[in-house]
């Protein structure tokens, strides 16, 4: 008996082969892509990566990036999830003008969402004002950053918790209640660990939307510089030598970051 | 036990549940018959409390439970596909309705050992449900559905999952298990195998209405519409014309022949025409006049077809009849197409409904 050679296997299935190597050409792509930039900061150029890696503003900037980014998905987990729910258990008129509404910031440019937050977050605006008068401020602040990633990313973990809440049969949820649960019980014992994949995979993808937000940020706070910010100032004011190191390392920070959280969530599903 | 009273329900645009009334009593093994989308879970949900009633009232024990929460009715429910949940292991499973409910380690612990010597399935506690088999999920199911001494077990269809062996011996256990517990069961089925095997008393359930309700001999030996015969595959169905009504006899004309039967309770003598069912297997097949049975017909066999363990035997006597035997009856009464056969019924296996 022969074994089967690749081959064998691409003139049993021509069509999956095809596919395939059409495919690899977009891995290709993105692999080519980080590569390069990789390979001349990392192997060309290391002396001017280890120096930006140690300089104090962009490391701040770096941070302000990773934990702006995670305020704004911990606030879509908390608006989100109420919201999925309701939107994968109940059916009501003009849901689905509600999920296209949803959808809108994924599918407007960025920087006309930026224009949308500032006109409604600025100080004068009709939010902003009230807001304002709190102490809380927008224009400019840490809290516009905050409100602009969230804009930008609360869509992937909607959508994402409520395919997850979809994928849980009511009945598990029915027979929970006849055996004592209350409503409160039953969605915090039985949906959302059974949610827990999706809504994990949501909030990653969230985390990682607002990390690489940056026309809607820049537009409604240029300062205090995220990581995109001042790679786009530095790229202005500096060229390829003074931006490329600090992309360089926002893509490292953020690669590690990444496959953290999901090997986290996919430790937590088994 | 469970009292129904003028229960109506409308799902989405098209299907109702229209004045639902039923009683079933403490201890009785009520099975609700009818076929795919006659709304027969939706029924048991209400009944459950998963859905609120637009009309009606639900008593369960005395009580008024229509507005009640399913936490606060005090039910087990089983659906089809067991719903087992799948973070849990089998314990988890069986032990979340005694945590839910505030029950301390010690009285769990000794609920848990009752239910797992009461189904056996010690082994499979700490067994990550989605491996178990159809039968012992079913096993771990209705552990749990009654480890809080519920007042009434519902079951949405529970041995539709199951191969035929697994059914068969499955069936046989909760029936002993409802005599041995003396739960009231409400169990819901388009399955007549289980309705016969498994009921006391049987409604019949069609297009959101109960139809029939009475035992399984009284639904499938007298079904009260041309429909409920239909579903429940009384295969002899013929028009006749009543020839004489007497207060204990109805004699009527069928194709020219004359039969004879007990008159129904609630027969109108002033009605001609009428459908005369038998089942199949009430008709007796053989030759010659060695018979006590009043109703003996001549005919030729038109078809012999196996059907599982049995033969359907066709025979034309003028008008189509419809008979089931046995393997050993087909080869010793030489049973063949074209054959010439007598066909005996009894008149008390007849039955008449109103055209």
């Amino acid at each position: 008996m022969g074994t089967t050679t690749i081959f064998d296997k691409v003139r049993q299935q021509p069509l999956m082969a095809l596919f395939f190597f059409i495919g690899l050409t977009i891995v290709i792509f993105v692999i080519a892509t980080l590569f390069n930039l990789l390979y001349q900061q990392l192997v060309l150029n290391p002396d001017n990566f280890l120096a930006v890696s140690r300089d104090s503003a962009v490391l701040r900037s770096i941070w302000l990036t990773l934990y702006t980014s995670f305020i704004a998905t911990l606030l879509a987990m908390l608006a989100g999830i109420p919201l999925a729910y309701v939107l994968a258990r109940k059916n009501f008129i003009g849901k689905q003008i509600v999920e296209a509404f949803i959808d809108i910031p994924v599918i407007i440019p960025h920087t006309v969402a930026g224009i949308a937050l500032f006109s409604l977050l600025m100080k004068k605006g009709a939010v902003g004002s009230v807001f304002a008068s709190l102490g809380i401020v927008f224009q400019d602040s840490m809290w516009g950053i905050v409100a602009a990633m969230f804009f930008v990313s609360y869509p992937f973990f909607v959508n994402s918790a409520k395919d997850g809440f979809e994928s849980v049969s009511p009945n598990l949820e029915h027979v929970s209640r006849t055996l004592g649960a209350s409503q409160w019980r039953t969605f915090f014992s039985i949906s959302l660990p059974l949610s827990f994949r999706h809504i994990a995979s949501g909030a990653i993808m969230a985390w990682a939307r607002g990390v690489s937000e940056f026309g809607a940020v820049v537009v409604l706070a240029y300062y205090p510089m995220i990581a995109s910010t001042l790679i786009l100032y530095k790229f202005n004011t500096g060229g390829l030598q003074e931006s490329q190191p600090i992309a360089v390392l926002l893509i490292l920070i953020c690669f590690v970051t990444f496959i953290c959280l999901r090997l986290l969530s996919n430790t937590r599903r088994r | 036990m469970i009292h129904i009273e003028n229960l109506c329900n409308t799902w989405g645009d098209t299907f109702s549940l229209e004045d639902i009334s039923l009683d079933v009593k403490d201890g009785e093994y009520f099975v609700i018959l009818g076929p795919t989308g006659a709304g027969k879970t939706l029924l048991l949900e209400l009944i459950a409390g998963i859905h609120s009633p637009e009309r009606g009232r639900i008593m369960i024990d005395g009580e008024d439970k229509t507005s009640r929460p399913p936490e606060r009715r005090n039910i087990g429910f089983m659906y089809q596909d067991y719903s087992l949940f799948p973070h849990m292991d089998a314990k988890g499973n069986i032990e979340f309705g005694m945590r839910v409910r505030g029950i301390d380690h010690d009285e769990r612990a000794r609920r848990l050992g009752e239910l797992v010597e009461l189904f056996a399935i010690s082994p499979l506690l700490s067994r990550d449900v989605t491996t178990l088999s159809g039968g012992e999920q079913q096993k771990v199911a209705m552990a749990r559905a009654l480890a809080c001494y519920p007042k009434v077990l519902l079951l949405d269809e529970p041995f539709s999952a199951l191969d035929e062996r697994t059914k068969s011996r499955l069936i046989h256990e909760m029936k002993a298990l409802h005599h041995q517990q003396r739960l009231t069961v409400v169990h819901v089925t388009h399955s007549q195998e289980e309705a016969l095997r498994l009921a006391d008393r049987i409604a019949v359930m069609m297009d959101g209405r109960i139809v029939q309700v009475g035992t399984p001999t009284e639904i499938f030996s007298h079904p009260a519409t041309m429909d409920i015969a239909d579903f429940v595959k009384v295969e002899n169905i013929w028009a006749a014309r009543v020839k004489e009504c007497t207060h204990d006899t109805l004699t009527l004309d069928l194709y020219g022949h004359e039969v004879r039967m007990a008159r129904p309770e609630q027969f109108d003598c002033t009605e001609r025409e009428v459908r005369l069912l038998i089942r199949p297997e009430d008709i007796v097949v053989g030759s010659g006049n060695r018979t006590s049975a009043r109703n003996r017909f001549h005919g030729m066999i038109m078809k012999v077809e196996q059907r599982g363990f049995y033969h359907v035997v066709r025979i034309d006597c003028g008008f189509p009849i419809v008979t089931v035997v046995t393997k050993n009856s087909v080869e010793e009464l030489r049973l063949r197409e074209g054959a010439s056969v007598d066909i005996f019924f009894k008149t008390t296996a007849l039955h008449v409904v109103s055209v």
